[in-house]
């Protein structure tokens, strides 16, 4: 397969082909299992913003953070305590006793509000994928002193930024599998007509990733802008319809930052106004003011995040990585989350090598 | 998080199911699948919610890729701590 690539690649005649993949888990196999060891020398494997913590942007991690500071109890994912805001992560926010819990589920958190006399706010994270979840607990009568601090984002807008982005010169998307079992490979038909670049949906193990790249890579060549889907064993055309339905119910798409990409159109997720009362920003006048009396950390600034998310650079053209920041004491939300570019390449071989050093 | 983890059902009550994972029974919430969903039959878990009924013919395969995943890995694996993050994600199941 790995010369059936590197025939691929050098039939088309140029280097190097760039190819982008936005799925977390894809750049944890490709890690794990060393394929961009195999992959011919004229390809570049880009993983963009596929890792929905590192894309949550500053301010809204500010939100979270003043919401603690005035005394609302916080539920949120793990990975979520550690990111940065603009001064400050939930986590400090914690050592300085906010009430902030971490939460496997969504529906964890509900139980939790419903024993609690606090106001109780979920800091909800996630892509579509995860969106729907928090959808469906909204639909299911939460108690009334819960709500939803939306971080929620959506993937196929930002496909489209990245897709124009003139330094990233994306040839082909690898599109994840699981996402797309929800959304369905549908919904890329439009993206494809009207960028004209091809996508292939592609599953996890080492030889689907190898084989979706193949495909993609074929298409390229072949200059066919077409949609592929290499993982019919678990994604159809249509996506999960219920699943949809309930997603658009709860949510509608905005337009909204995302961390070192760019204002993404529709690339957010809100409560939609029937839904407003378990909004946490229309419940709560959030004050963010008070934040401001802090500091930002200084190393911050040097911090790359935006840049790997965008596909730009890559960890290692980072001056922190694997030196001040580590997944033990992470800048950037790229070390934080366990599907970070930068975490995940701290932990599969992608140390300092000190033999350069001098 | 966007990979998800196959357990099999145990029993079925209303929208909440009993779902069993590498023998850790856990409870999984049934509202977003689309299709019915009997004991017996596996499920992709995310997040507590099952996303998608496993078909038959694909259970043998999807559950030997898991099994590969969990196998050996060391307690930092970062593949392997997202599985195990989604078969903590669903509720425990309250010893009867």
């Amino acid at each position: 397969m790995a010369d059936a690539l590197a025939r691929a690649v050098g039939e088309i005649g140029r280097a190097p082909v760039s190819v982008m993949h936005v799925c977390g888990s894809h750049e944890q196999a490709i890690a794990k299992y060393g394929l961009r060891a195999v992959f011919p020398r004229g390809l570049n494997v880009i993983m963009g913003p596929g890792c929905p913590v590192c894309v949550t942007d500053l301010p809204e991690v500010d939100e979270a953070v003043a919401l603690a500071g005035q005394g609302v109890r916080i539920f949120t994912y793990g990975d979520m305590l550690r990111v940065p805001g603009t001064v400050r992560s939930l986590a400090d926010a914690q050592a300085e006793g906010a009430k902030i819990e971490v939460v496997y589920s969504i529906g964890q958190a509900v139980q939790l509000a419903r024993k609690s006399a606090d106001e109780c706010v979920f800091f909800a994270s996630g892509f579509e994928t995860t969106a729907v979840a928090t959808a469906a607990v909204l639909l299911a009568n939460p108690p009334a002193n819960f709500s939803v601090l939306s971080a929620h984002k959506y993937i196929p807008p930002v496909m489209e930024i990245v897709a124009e982005m003139p330094e990233t010169r994306v040839e082909g998307f690898l599109a994840a599998g699981h996402a797309a079992t929800i959304t369905g490979w549908g919904i890329f038909e439009r993206f494809v007509e009207r960028h004209r670049i091809p996508v292939v949906v592609a599953g996890f193990e080492p030889l689907d990733i190898m084989a979706g790249l193949l495909t993609l890579v074929e298409l390229v060549r072949d200059r066919r802008a077409e949609v592929v889907n290499a993982y019919p064993r678990c994604v159809t055309r249509e996506g999960n319809r219920r699943a949809q339905e309930v997603l658009w119910k709860v949510f509608r798409p905005t337009g909204g930052r995302w961390r070192g990409i760019a204002h993404v159109p529709n690339g957010n997720l809100r409560l939609r106004d029937e839904f407003a009362a378990f909004d946490a920003r229309r419940r709560f006048t959030i004050q963010l003011a008070r934040l401001w009396d802090y500091a930002p950390p200084s190393l911050a600034q040097s911090c790359v995040c935006g840049d790997i998310m965008a596909g730009i650079a890559s960890p290692t053209d980072c001056p922190l990585f694997g030196r001040e920041c580590v997944p033990d004491n992470p800048v950037g939300a790229c070390m934080v989350s366990t599907e970070g570019t930068c975490r995940i390449w701290h932990q599969y071989g992608g140390h300092l090598n000190l033999g350069e050093e001098r | 998080m966007c990979l998800g983890v196959p357990g099999k059902v145990v029993s079925v009550d209303g929208a909440l199911a009993t779902v069993d994972f590498w023998g850790v029974r856990r409870e999984v919430r049934l509202d977003i699948v689309d299709e019915p969903v009997e004991p017996g039959d596996y499920i992709m878990n995310h997040v507590g919610f099952a996303i998608r009924r496993i078909p038959p013919e694909q259970i043998g395969q999807t559950l030997a890729l898991y099994d590969e995943l969990l196998k050996a890995m060391s307690e930092d694996d970062l593949m392997a701590a997202d599985v195990r993050g989604e078969i903590s994600a669903t509720g425990e199941k309250k010893r009867d």
